[in-house]
């Protein structure tokens, strides 16, 4: 896609991480998607989330299928690899990725033609792996890049710009998510960064394949009245009650955070993640209790968001499959080829 | 019995005396085929591969070709094995013995039969009058009633009823009982029950030929030394062996007819190679496995994984038949763009569509070589049994890397999946993989800036990096047009820098792939081409026509993009034929293609009825093409 790099203008010094970079070193070149577009706002939280965190750059890969969301990966972290590959493949793609080099930090962008039509099957079965990675679906319920047409997300009754009722059902990614198992489940909202950058930290700190739905209106093809996906209806049917906070292992729990009302989840290195002011007292490790709390909120015509659901034991394809540690691109030939000598035994029971 | 006898109105008491003189075949030491007819699912392939085995070690070169129906079980399928002490070993088209178990193809099993030959059947059961030949010579046994004495329960007495019939033809044609005996302890080493059920079975068949026909039968076995540094082997297992050798850590495949053995195999040989067991602290032990096996949701994810595994920087490969290629088009497609290397192992099978899948062809080749839309061509390898499967498979991780491109390497369902006598695979310990133009971050460190499709090399291939190394390295991959920088294009110029050079990649990798092998005679004024499992049925055809008096030049292309050496090989004979296994003549139009040889030079002779081709084939089909 085509892409501007951004003018490097002197500014006065910025506040650097722990690693001693700026958040200008977690931005990528200048998006060349419509001003407004919901993408820019995730592609900001991606930046701070990754800034915040500390994370080295070179161990990020980022890749994407095609599609508006897809475009988004050149626009963060410009010293990460980035893979820009075919319409709805991006899973399977980071799927051989992970399996070769599990130090790195895999995440996927997606759209929802991407990840629920033309790639269901590939998002499907990523999630059945358990591919430890950040997949987001940036949610427009449209095909943007050719023009608006209805996405597989879109509501029924919601209508083009022109007008047109879509009359067919949608796939709700986060129900399709918690029906298979998916480890780490959340939604956000584009405009919504305060809710967004916890879940994206907790997402990377996640081990495993973490979900996010993140609803992102499309500023050309679905902002309109009889839209659900733009931000007026957003804003009003948003459901964020479940809030969460995502705490480094070095930070303190605060106490401002009301406790009597919240859960805290230890991560896989440390790092934790408050829920608080939680509905019903909504346990965001009971699936079934996810299950009920989406389904009962969609019938109001709401839209809940936050961090769902998170199973943080949940054994990852490595796991799964007993890898060894050490990425297997590091190993060496000699530890891989088994030589002359075996050969020979090995076709003893050839003969 | 004798009742059942009469029945099929054999009038001489002594079965083995009733052909008609004139049919009786002559003595034939190491040079005869036989054919066992059987319901699949009844465990029939133990039986002949212990025949087969057992006549491999007796050092007479031996093929088995199993022909068997896309089912599990209950319906017909055959095996044949030939053996041919000089070594011709291509499908035989006329048996000399025939083991007829299957009452439902009785009358093409009868009929299979050469003039003068043999046919083994259960005499528990009538033969149909109207089937009977008188000449060939009808050897019944009562396989059914012989065997529910023996064995009560009754699976084990289908399976053991299969035993008997090769302690019968044991019998039949010679086979040293030493051998087999020898064979069914190795095989039943752990399980003394089977291993004594199965002596008994063979035992029993052995016995009951032994004592109601003329044992040996003039079609017979000889000891000799033909398999001295030979093995017995299937290619897909040979194909593994050689993922297994070449370094490859991570594998990506959908079950699929007649490919799913290459994935099973590396998965088993792996546990055997790469996985260890780790001690910790506490005393416990672990496993870690050096390697990972993805079965994916479809072909066209297999081999995505592959091509992220090779971006991240594994050696990587699928392994597929026909259909799995045609998902897999879209990223072959991107994987060439990009310039990412990825193994495929494509165990051909009769197409188009869902084809015959149990059944063999080499229809591929043009889908191969030019997969994917757009202007795409790819490096394709032709093993021809499977010892070059074992030595192709772990090149083309080499020419993959090197070149930055998809390999395929053709094998098909004959080599893949029968047993084949070849010499014993090699290994050269001094051998190190070519992991190709690969910056490390001090590789990274020294020069000014990196750009992903600049700075070509002899082979017009550019550097790549890996993710994780360094941010000097980092670049955006993209299946859209890109520039020699990497970056985004939409300009003519640009893009079409970058796809001249792939192109000129793509031919350069000719001087890296196996040469053709070539065989020339003294005045020969035609040429034969051919490719991969051809080569045995082809090379006895030649035989036979020089014994003829016809001269013929043989050529064996081992791969694609073809080197200069073909092109002279066509324009130095005045026409040569190209043998292959499709209807369309897919190794001649990509002949005609890309060495612009003239249609007029090029002649054709195809087989593509499914089964493998046969001497007899090529020579009708040579001297048909050659006669004016």
């Amino acid at each position: 896609m085509p892409s501007i790099r951004k003018p490097l203008i002197p500014l006065a010094p910025r506040a650097t991480n722990s690693l001693g970079l700026t958040v200008r070193d977690y931005e990528g070149s200048m998006s060349t998607l419509c001003a407004g577009c919901g993408h820019d706002s995730i592609t900001a939280a991606i930046v701070q989330t990754f800034f915040e965190l500390g994370t080295p750059p070179e161990l990020i890969a980022k890749l994407s299928g095609i599609g508006c969301s897809s475009k988004t990966p050149t626009y963060f972290v410009a010293g990460a690899h980035g893979f820009n590959s075919v319409h709805g493949r991006m899973p399977p793609i980071v799927t051989g990725a992970n399996a070769a080099n599990r130090a790195n930090i895999h995440i996927g962008i997606s759209g929802d033609g991407d990840s629920l039509s033309i790639g269901t099957g590939h998002l499907v079965h990523a999630i059945r792996k358990n591919v430890n990675m950040v997949y987001i679906i940036e949610n427009n319920g449209v095909y943007g890049l050719t023009k608006g047409q209805f996405s597989p997300t879109a509501d029924v009754g919601s209508t083009t710009k022109r007008g047109i009722p879509n009359d067919v059902p949608p796939i709700d990614p986060v129900e399709l998510a918690l029906s298979l198992g998916a480890s780490f489940v959340a939604r956000s909202f584009s405009g919504d960064k305060k809710q967004l950058i916890p879940i994206l930290k907790a997402a990377v700190e996640h081990h495993g394949f973490a979900l996010i739905d993140v609803i992102s209106p499309c500023i050309q093809f679905n902002n309109h009245q009889g839209s659900t996906k733009s931000y007026k209806y957003m804003r009003e049917h948003e459901l964020n009650e479940i809030d969460s906070a995502f705490l480094q292992p070095s930070e303190v729990i605060t106490a401002e955070l009301p406790r009597d009302s919240s859960v805290s989840i230890t991560m896989h290195d440390g790092s934790k993640i408050l829920f608080r002011t939680l509905p019903d007292n909504y346990d965001p490790r009971d699936r079934n209790a996810a299950v009920n709390y989406v389904s009962r909120a969609k019938a109001n015509g709401e839209v809940p968001t936050g961090l769902l659901f998170i199973d943080q034991e949940s054994s990852d394809i490595h796991d799964l499959n007993r890898t060894t540690e050490e990425p297997l691109i590091t190993l060496p030939f000699k530890k891989l080829c088994p030589g002359k000598s075996e050969l020979m035994k090995f076709q003893e029971s050839f003969v | 019995m004798t009742q059942q006898i009469d029945q099929i109105g054999l009038d001489n008491p002594d079965p083995t005396n009733s052909t008609n003189g004139s049919h009786k075949l002559s003595m034939k030491v190491n040079d005869f085929a036989i054919r066992f007819a059987t319901v699949n699912g009844t465990g029939s392939a133990s039986a002949n591969n212990l025949l087969l085995k057992a006549i491999f070690r007796m050092g007479v070169p031996v093929s088995g070709k199993n022909l068997f129906p896309s089912n599990i079980q209950g319906l017909p399928t055959w095996y044949e094995i030939r053996v041919n002490g000089s070594g011709f070993t291509s499908r035989a088209t006329s048996f000399d013995l025939v083991v007829a178990m299957n009452t439902q193809t009785y009358e093409a099993d009868i009929a299979s039969v050469r003039p003068g030959g043999y046919l083994i059947y259960d005499s528990s059961w009538f033969i149909p009058t109207k089937l009977l030949r008188n000449d060939i010579t009808f050897l019944g046994i009562p396989f059914s009633t012989l065997f529910a004495e023996e064995f009560s329960e009754s699976r084990e007495r289908i399976l053991m009823r299969n035993i008997g019939y090769a302690g019968a033809v044991a019998a039949a044609i010679s086979l040293d009982t030493t051998v087999l005996s020898e064979l069914l302890d190795e095989t039943y080493s752990s399980n003394e029950k089977l291993r004594n059920s199965n002596h008994r079975a063979l035992e029993l068949g052995y016995n009951y030929a032994m004592e109601n026909f003329h044992c040996p039968l003039p079609i017979r076995l000889e000891h000799i030394d033909s398999n001295k540094d030979k093995i017995l082997i299937d290619g897909n297992t040979s194909t593994a062996l050689g993922c297994i050798y070449a370094g490859a850590t991570v594998a990506a495949w959908y079950p699929i007819t007649p490919a799913t053995s290459v994935a099973e195999n590396f998965t088993k040989l792996c546990s055997r190679y790469r996985s260890e067991t780790i001690t910790l602290e506490d005393g416990t032990t672990e496993v870690k496995n050096n390697y990972i096996v993805l079965q994916a949701e479809d072909e066209l994810a297999a081999l995505a994984m592959v091509v992220g595994a090779s971006w991240a920087g594994a050696r990587a490969f699928t392994s597929t038949s026909g259909p799995g290629i045609s998902l897999m088009n879209e990223i072959l497609g991107l994987a060439y763009y990009t310039e990412i290397p990825a193994v495929i192992i494509d165990v051909q099978r009769t197409g188009p569509s869902t084809g015959m899948p149990t059944r063999v062809q080499q229809a591929d080749i043009m889908e191969c070589a030019y997969a994917s839309h757009g202007d795409t061509k790819h490096i394709l390898l032709f093993p021809a049994d499977p010892e070059e499967c074992f030595r192709f498979t772990a090149k083309a991780f080499d020419l993959a890397e090197h070149f930055q491109t998809p390999v395929m390497v053709l094998s098909d369902l004959d080599i893949g999946m029968n047993d084949w006598v070849v010499s014993k695979l090699d290994w050269d310990d001094n051998y190190n993989w070519d992991r190709g133009r690969v910056l490390s971050a001090e590789d990274l460190e020294s020069i000014p800036k990196f750009y992903r499709y600049s700075d070509e090399d002899a082979d017009f291939v550019t550097p790549r990096t890996l993710p994780g190394i360094s941010t000097k390295g980092a670049y955006f991959n993209r299946g859209s047009g890109h520039d020699r920088f990497g970056g985004y294009t939409e300009s003519s110029d640009s893009y079409i820098q970058v796809v001249d050079r792939l192109v000129k990649k793509h031919q350069a990798s000719a001087k890296y792939i196996p040469a053709p092998i070539v065989e020339t005679k003294p005045g020969a004024r035609f040429g034969v081409i051919t490719l991969g499992s051809c080569e045995m049925a082809v090379k006895e055809a030649l035989y036979n026509l020089d014994q003829d008096g016809l001269a013929l030049d043989y050529m064996r292309i081992c791969g694609f993009p073809f080197s200069d050496d073909v092109k002279a090989f066509i324009d130095s004979h005045e026409i040569t034929v190209v043998v292959e296994q499709n209807r369309d003549a897919q190794l001649r139009s990509l002949l005609i293609l890309e060495t612009g040889s003239s249609p007029d030079q090029l002649r054709s002779v195809l087989s593509y009825g499914g089964f493998p081709i046969s001497a007899d084939l090529v020579v009708d089909g040579l001297l048909n093409q050659l006669k004016d």
